[in-house]
């Protein structure tokens, strides 16, 4: 039976989203084993390729030109990519140290070079496109079943 | 003489909270790397809360973990209310243990049924688990009902389980009804035989690896996590000002993510170091089921965390009960904010800057908030030790001592077992890389 294949990503953030991920499991479990196959889900599973993916959903801010380098080969191996939670959508609050006034900067430059961060946080929709957003710090729960749900149909997982 | 050379790097460290790395090197049977590091990037948090209303603070924290989000909204709250001389009800008080003990049988279920029980039953996944054979198709069925009790009664005290919008400073912003508390009684008497399951499931675990460490926990008598005074495994007793005082900082170049020793000790926190130093405070009928499993403490064994968990799981169930039972749903407002120097609600009028402490058991250990407040009611500065940095050293010795003497296993057998160690530590990555070393003044 067809599956859609999904990955569960994790950058700058507080991981709030995917805790709650994991107790929308406590409800949704036996309808996605049956209709979701996690081809990435390092919250979930040892097991994690990078490979084509029907959905890729994307939690947290870009810190990094790595974390960005990741973002584009999510974007690239995903037909769509949804932005999870207030860091990915807005970048906050992963983003709070883009406004700090000048004497913090100047306190926190020698952390951001020595573990090569950015100068600013972005949103995933600054680097790549973007095809959904879930708002909410951590994300509104109703809203991330009914993209899934969406996705679920699109990719005739379940009937319209 | 060993001849093996190896290189080992664990990029991404799986079924943890967030991202952590490891770099081991092994030359002529020696190992001569062992770098455990959290790879998460440093979102400095204590920056950031410098010049924000108190109000806002407890909230902002929060979003330090989504996982450990609720205890950071609690020792944060404890903290400021403990700058401004701030009591809390006896109701407040009862409703932030509910709020915790939500915590802990949500956050316990995440660690011990989706991380370890897969290296259990060598599975990659709980969701691996096979239906058809009995004991693997109940743990599967246990792990998702007994988180969503944890996550209920998050919900329905806190108005979310993660961070909950109803706890305030002062108390809290809606109180449940107590109609709403008395229906998750038969939830949390049904799913209490499935956590009786899952520590006899630990007791049995044969994982072993004893660590060689001080351990230490806050501890009361009636073992809350959220008061008490700080117990060492050597005798000693820490009050709550000190236990900061004593944390001596280490950087680590290698990791976004500070380390402590306590003084000269390494040391450990967390439900292990709980048990140990407190198990007499259990909840009478957790003790009283649980007599078997707690005869093994004291232990140092790092696998111990994961039973130790499991009987916390018990004491959060057992003592839920309990204050729902004795809740009566007063109809209570949060408290109106006086600092110390004169006026309310957050706006004193002139007077000192004053400085709070709160130290609260997190569900990985003793986790400390330190706030100075401004005499208008904002942060001066602020200072967050996490039970992640404070056993991150830890980890580290007990990476190195599994691999030395190890020497000869396959690197697949290695990196599986380095896994397992760390994952039995329970380590949050989200909560070790939140800061920025504050020059206290």
């Amino acid at each position: 039976m067809k599956k859609l294949r999904v990955g569960w990503f994790t950058f700058t953030c507080c991981e709030d989203s995917t805790i709650l991920l994991t107790e929308l499991f406590n409800r949704h479990w036996q309808e996605w084993l049956k209709e979701i196959e996690f081809v990435h889900a390092k919250v979930l599973q040892s097991h994690n390729e990078m490979r084509d993916m029907d959905v890729a959903f994307v939690e947290g801010a870009i810190a990094s030109y790595e974390q960005a380098a990741k973002l584009k080969q999510i974007r690239a191996l995903s037909q769509k990519l949804v932005a999870i939670g207030a860091c990915a959508c807005i970048s906050l609050p992963s983003s709070q140290r883009n406004t700090f006034d000048a004497a913090a900067k100047s306190e926190i430059a020698p952390f951001l070079l020595q573990f090569h961060q950015n100068e600013k946080v972005q949103t995933l929709s600054e680097i790549v496109t973007v095809d959904d957003t879930v708002q909410g710090c951590p994300m509104n729960e109703q809203a991330f079943l009914n993209v899934l749900n969406k996705y679920l149909k699109e990719f005739e997982i379940k009937s319209p | 003489m060993h001849t093996t050379n190896l290189d080992l790097s664990l990029t991404e460290i799986t079924k943890i909270e967030g991202t952590a790395t490891l770099d081991l090197k092994i030359r002529e049977g020696t190992v001569t790397e062992c770098n455990f590091g959290i790879t998460e990037m440093k979102r400095f948090f204590t920056t950031a809360i410098s010049g924000k209303p108190i109000l806002a603070v407890p909230q902002l924290v929060a979003r330090i973990c989504g996982t450990c989000s609720n205890a950071h909204l609690l020792c944060s709250i404890k903290s400021i209310e403990n700058g401004l001389g701030l009591i809390p009800s006896p109701q407040t008080m009862l409703l932030r243990k509910l709020l915790n003990f939500g915590l802990i049988i949500r956050d316990h279920g995440l660690h011990l049924y989706v991380f370890v029980l897969p290296d259990l039953f060598n599975r990659d996944s709980i969701l691996a688990f096979d239906e058809n054979n009995p004991v693997e198709h109940e743990l599967l069925h246990d792990c998702f009902n007994v988180k969503e009790v944890g996550n209920k009664l998050g919900i329905i005290t806190g108005g979310r389980s993660v961070h909950a919008p109803f706890a305030t400073l002062g108390g809290f912003i809606k109180i449940p009804t107590k109609e709403e508390l008395q229906a998750l009684i038969p939830e949390l008497k049904t799913i209490r035989p499935r956590v009786l399951h899952l520590i006899d499931v630990f007791w049995k675990c044969q994982f072993k690896q004893d660590i060689n460490v001080k351990f230490l926990a806050l501890t009361d008598k009636n073992y809350s996590f959220l008061d008490g005074v700080v117990k060492t495994s050597d005798g000693e007793t820490v009050s709550q000002e000190q236990f900061g005082e004593r944390l001596k900082r280490r950087i680590i170049p290698y990791s976004q993510a500070t380390g402590y020793f306590f003084g000269e000790a390494l040391h450990m926190v967390g439900a292990l170091a709980r048990i140990n130093l407190n198990q007499e405070s259990l909840h009478p009928k957790t003790k009283q089921a649980a007599e078997k499993a707690l005869a093994v403490f004291p232990s140092q064994n790092i696998y111990h965390n994961n039973l130790a968990q499991a009987i916390e799981m018990l004491h959060a169930v057992d003592s839920s009960i309990d204050l729902i039972n004795e809740y009566q749903a007063e109809p209570e407002k949060p408290q109106a904010l006086r600092h110390p120097g004169g006026g309310q609600n957050g706006l004193p009028r002139g007077g000192e800057n004053t400085t709070g402490i709160g130290l609260i058991e997190a569900p990985r250990g003793t986790l400390f908030h330190k706030m100075e407040i401004t005499s208008d009611g904002k942060i001066k500065q602020g200072k967050i030790i996490v039970p992640t940095g404070q056993n991150q050293i830890g980890i580290e010795h007990a990476i190195r001592e599994y691999v030395t003497n190890n020497i000869d296993q396959p690197k697949e057998i290695l990196s599986h077992e380095i896994e397992k160690l760390i994952r039995a530590y329970d380590p949050c990555m989200s909560c070790a890389t939140h800061f920025l070393k504050v020059r206290w003044k």
